[in-house]
């Protein structure tokens, strides 16, 4: 928080402070609206232009029981007039619905940060639940001195402001979180005019509640404006950010966005098959809506079944691709195998979260690395790519598809709970600044005596695709051991080896086709490289360039290309005299970068269900440079 | 593999044609090369072009058929033909999708495939060569399998209920269900020839001797001394009759099912009940003609047309909806998309 700018409010006279960036917590109930409070704060600020990223956390159950600490949803929003990279390590405003929002989220408020707590939240039932000692209220003990502290029963004024509205007691106190949203921007100086307009549309048929959430915002707004509690608003002015178009996205409709475009990009029909599972549902909902771009989703009866008719799909000619989280990976295991050994395009999405297991459904974690590189019978390597940040979803997704459909193979895609659900501005690209996939169909025989050869490869060593339909080629494949060139069924011992190194050679042979890899901060050589890979990112970019800043020789390198590695890789890190790999699982691209390069990298490993904090790699990197 | 210079307009195909240049390796006498002789020698009639068949298997025996077929195909894994036939139909609704499974494949490991694949209607035709035994595997009971059933992994007899095929079949919403059997050629070429022409999923059971493993497991219904006395042939609008003389048949007491005698006195065979393959009430009746014994009695095994409905199929419905939406809302530039409808500029 910077500079005192002005001091000219109407209603009465508070300090406007210009602030650089800002972090909110948005806490309450499952059913208190915690989300929709922040995503329309987001909205806002992306609007008046700020950088901004965000992290939604909610618990696994739909409604754990109220009031308890199992219930709470939390929505964390970090904007600014700089670049954002992560949704920030502590908050500057907590806004705690109830007792057990404010036990969760205190922790990581900053210490003489502003907590706006609801008391209709602290009663004894709800003090109870929460699980705070008998007589015990953290409003009145003193647990809240190292901040500033605005009570306000939120309810109350709510239920005052609606009185005589015609609508039910239910439905006026789901409209309390509009009064905190109201408030709130009046504190951040942001005008109301995008929610009103969300309220109006989402509520269209429905008129009594536009205008009961409409007046409950305003009253929020008025509330702020005239009492005189608060003597402090705070503006932070748009982000220099490069000039251009932007949205906001998270990682999940970016995933989805992608697979449309990369249908359009190389002509080929896309068919999804999915299965409902945390984090990655939203994949399957957003990519359903994309119906007049041809686009079709299944909704399959079980993950093998979702991943099987993606795979009919595009055997039949089409691009398929199938979205999940780690345990419907493994489902789709055997039949990730069979692609593997058809050699089809097939574009495999896997939205990482805590396993193993059902684990922590709803929290994010990186720990299926390994599956990706391993997880098959048989030698099996496939392309194994990663995003980075939720708009990264989308070049990601697009580059899975150009690798599966140019390269005849099927390749996994990480990405995790964190970056799906997360936001952030995105300068999307118009359809000419993207680059068409290749695709070629055989449709005259390739060997002797006019006869088709599914296994006959190029100079990529990929095989030919013919669909069915096409006139002569017609051909069996399957998962049997194929023998060269004409892919009948082989048991020979040889064969069986050399086809298993021609399987391997194809997928090494993509890193030909990938750019080479250059740090993201920092120099091409020096003490120290931060490798990272996926939704660190944001995290690791922020503490290496503050780390630069501060004069430390350090670097950011990051990873989309896991299989194969950028082939300057290995020259890469040689040029350091440490390499640290910080991820959230127990070290597995660690293992991987040691065995492949032989170099004595070390590793920083979170799994907390939480993506790092900047603190957590500035206090490693800097144990590190010592 | 295909020859160009051997194409020939789909009108004037051969069972030859259809045929492949890979051996066919099942064990001498087992009842899968019936099977393939009747599909290969039927499939010229359905004038469909060869490039648009497509056959898909899983595992066991009898997936190996689609090496055998000149068409195309694919070999897959245990269980999930139904699934991958699925997504090739609605990728590509004209293409012919042609599913070969077993008791095994079909049943067990890919139960929850096959009922759903039934009830979602895609327009597919599903063989289950039933032969109540795994082959492939050297001889443990399937889920077709007798009570009792002694094999390998049951060496002291099988202690579970088989399941009665056709009325899983109806219970998962089948439009169509029939059984065949492979010692009878022409039943089994007709009811192809009615599983091709059905819209919607076929389900097609055909009895298929192993002769290594179950040897004689259907010669009851195949086998000139029983095969009258226990088989029921069943033809739409024609009356349930059977016995070595055609000297049986049954008549509905209300929804009891009865066998009478066509010979004693007062006996009618107007009394009989006639197949209607539409009344699905019926059909499941005639399911029901398996283990059962109503009071008793044994019923023949029904073979034919079971049941038939006309319903949208999957791809159909699927293909439509996407029209309709184009029709209605038109097709967005990829850049819209990319944009959205919420955007801010930085200038």
């Amino acid at each position: 928080m910077d500079s005192i700018i002005a001091d000219n409010n109407p209603g009465h006279e508070t300090t406007l402070i210009e602030s650089e960036s800002i972090v909110i917590r948005f806490s309450g109930d499952s059913g208190d609206g915690m989300q929709l409070t922040g995503n329309q704060f987001t909205d806002t600020a992306a609007f008046l232009g700020n950088d901004l990223s965000t992290f939604p956390e909610f618990p696994a159950e739909i409604r754990a029981p109220i009031g308890t600490t199992a219930g709470v949803s939390g929505f964390q929003v970090h904007f600014g007039s700089k670049e954002i990279f992560t949704p920030g390590d502590e908050y500057d405003v907590l806004v705690a619905m109830n007792s057990a929002a404010l036990k969760v989220d205190l922790a990581r408020l900053k210490i003489g940060g502003i907590v706006i707590v609801n008391t209709a939240g602290f009663d004894k039932k709800n003090l109870n639940l929460a699980g705070y000692a008998a007589d015990a209220n953290p409003l009145e003990d003193g647990t809240l001195e190292n901040y500033t502290v605005h009570k306000i029963d939120v309810t109350k004024f709510t239920k005052e402001c609606l009185a005589g509205s015609g609508l039910g007691m239910k439905e006026i106190e789901r409209s309390k979180n509009m009064f905190v949203l109201g408030l709130l921007f009046w504190m951040f100086d942001e005008p109301m005019d995008y929610t009103i307009n969300f309220i109006k549309e989402k509520f269209a048929k429905k008129q009594d509640i536009a205008d009961a959430n409409i007046k409950t915002l305003k009253a929020g707004w008025n509330f702020g404006d005239h009492t005189e509690i608060f003597t402090t608003r705070f503006r932070v002015s748009p982000a220099k950010m490069a000039k251009g178009v932007y949205r906001n996205i998270s990682g999940n409709q970016a995933t989805a966005i992608g697979l449309v475009a990369a249908s359009e990009m190389s002509g080929l029909p896309l068919f999804l098959g999915s299965y409902p599972i945390t984090p990655a549902s939203d994949v399957l909902h957003e990519l359903s809506k994309y119906k007049t771009s041809g686009i079709k989703t299944f909704q399959a009866e079980d993950e093998i079944a979702a991943i099987c008719a993606a795979i009919g799909a595009t055997y039949a000619g089409g691009l398929g691709v199938t979205t999940t989280s780690g345990p419907g990976m493994s489902l789709k295991t055997e039949a990730i195998g069979l692609a593997t050994i058809l050699e089809i395009p097939l574009v495999i999405v896997n939205i990482q979260r805590g396993g193993p297991s059902t684990g922590l459904p709803t929290k994010t974690e990186q720990s299926d690395l390994m599956q990706a590189m391993y997880g098959r019978h048989g030698e099996g390597p496939l392309p194994v790519i990663a995003a980075c940040s939720p708009a990264d979803c989308f070049d990601t997704v697009l580059e899975a598809s150009r690798i599966a459909i140019e390269h005849m193979t099927p390749v996994i895609c990480l990405t995790d709970g964190y970056i799906a659900n997360g936001t952030e501005p995105w300068r999307f690209p118009s359809k000419d600044q993207l680059k068409p996939i290749n695709v070629e169909f055989a449709t005259e025989p390739n060997g002797p005596n006019g006869t088709y050869q599914p296994y006959k490869r190029d100079e990529k060593l990929v095989r030919p695709w013919a669909k069915p339909g096409t006139k002569g080629l017609m051909h069996r494949i399957g998962g049997l051991e194929k023998a060269e060139n004409t892919g009948n069924v082989s048991y020979d011992a040889k064969n069986h080896e050399a086809m298993t190194h021609l399987r391997a050679a194809k997928i090494e042979k993509i890193a030909d086709y990938i750019p080479n890899i250059a740090p993201d901060s920092g120099n091409a050589s020096g003490k120290l490289a931060v490798l990272g890979w996926g939704s660190t990112s944001g995290a690791i970019k922020t503490a290496v360039r503050e780390l630069l800043a501060e004069g430390y020789d350090v670097a950011h390198i990051h990873l989309r290309h896991i299989n194969p590695f950028p082939k300057n890789l290995g020259e890469l890190l040689k040029g350091y005299d440490n390499v640290l790999v910080p991820e959230m699982n127990g070290g597995q691209l660690l293992s991987l970068i040691r065995a492949k390069y032989l170099i004595p990298a070390v590793g920083l490993n979170k799994m907390q269900g939480l993506p790092f904090t900047t603190a957590e790699l500035k206090n490693k990197i800097l144990e590190t440079l010592k | 593999m295909s020859n160009i210079s051997e194409q020939v307009p789909a009108a004037k195909l051969t069972a030859k044609d259809f045929a492949s240049n890979q051996e066919v390796k099942w064990c001498p006498g087992c009842g899968d090369y019936s099977i393939l002789k009747q599909v290969q020698t039927v499939f010229p009639d359905f004038g469909v072009p060869k490039e648009d068949i497509v056959f898909i298997s899983g595992i066991g025996c009898a997936a190996r058929f689609t090496y055998y077929m000149d068409t195309y195909g694919m070999h897959s894994i245990h269980g999930r033909a139904a699934a991958i036939a699925s997504g090739v139909k609605a990728m590509n609704p004209n293409l012919s999708v042609w599913v070969i499974s077993g008791d095994g494949d079909a049943f067990s490991i890919g139960g929850n495939h096959f009922i759903h694949l039934m009830r979602k209607n895609f327009d597919v035709n599903y063989l289950v060569f039933n032969n109540e035994i795994y082959g492939l595997t050297k001889g443990q009971y399937s889920p077709t399998s007798g009570k009792g059933k002694v094999a390998k992994s049951t060496p002291f007899g099988s202690v579970e209920e088989p399941f009665n095929p056709s009325e899983l079949a109806l219970g998962a919403r089948a439009s169509f269900v029939a059984r065949s059997l492979d010692r009878d050629p022409k039943h089994m070429q007709m009811v192809l020839k009615r599983a091709n022409e059905h819209k919607g999923t076929s389900f097609v059971e055909i009895y298929q001797n192993c002769t290594v493993f179950n040897d004689g497991a259907f010669f009851a219904f195949s086998e000139k001394e029983t095969k009258k006395e226990q088989s029921l042939f069943l033809e739409h609008g024609k009356p349930l009759i059977f016995g070595a003389t055609d000297n049986k048949g049954i008549k509905l007491d209300g929804v009891m099912p009865v066998i009478v005698d066509l010979n004693a006195e007062g006996v009618s065979v107007d009394d009989l009940w006639i197949h209607d393959e539409h009344d699905k009430n019926k059909a499941h009746i005639i399911a029901s003609f398996f283990d059962t014994a109503y009071e008793g009695v044994d019923f023949p095994r029904p073979f034919g047309v079971i049941y038939t409905e006309n319903r949208s199929t999957y791809e159909t419905a699927m293909q439509e909806q996407i029209d309709e939406l184009i029709a209605r809302k038109g097709r967005p530039s990829l850049d819209k998309i990319l944009s959205g409808d919420k955007t801010w500029t930085i200038l």
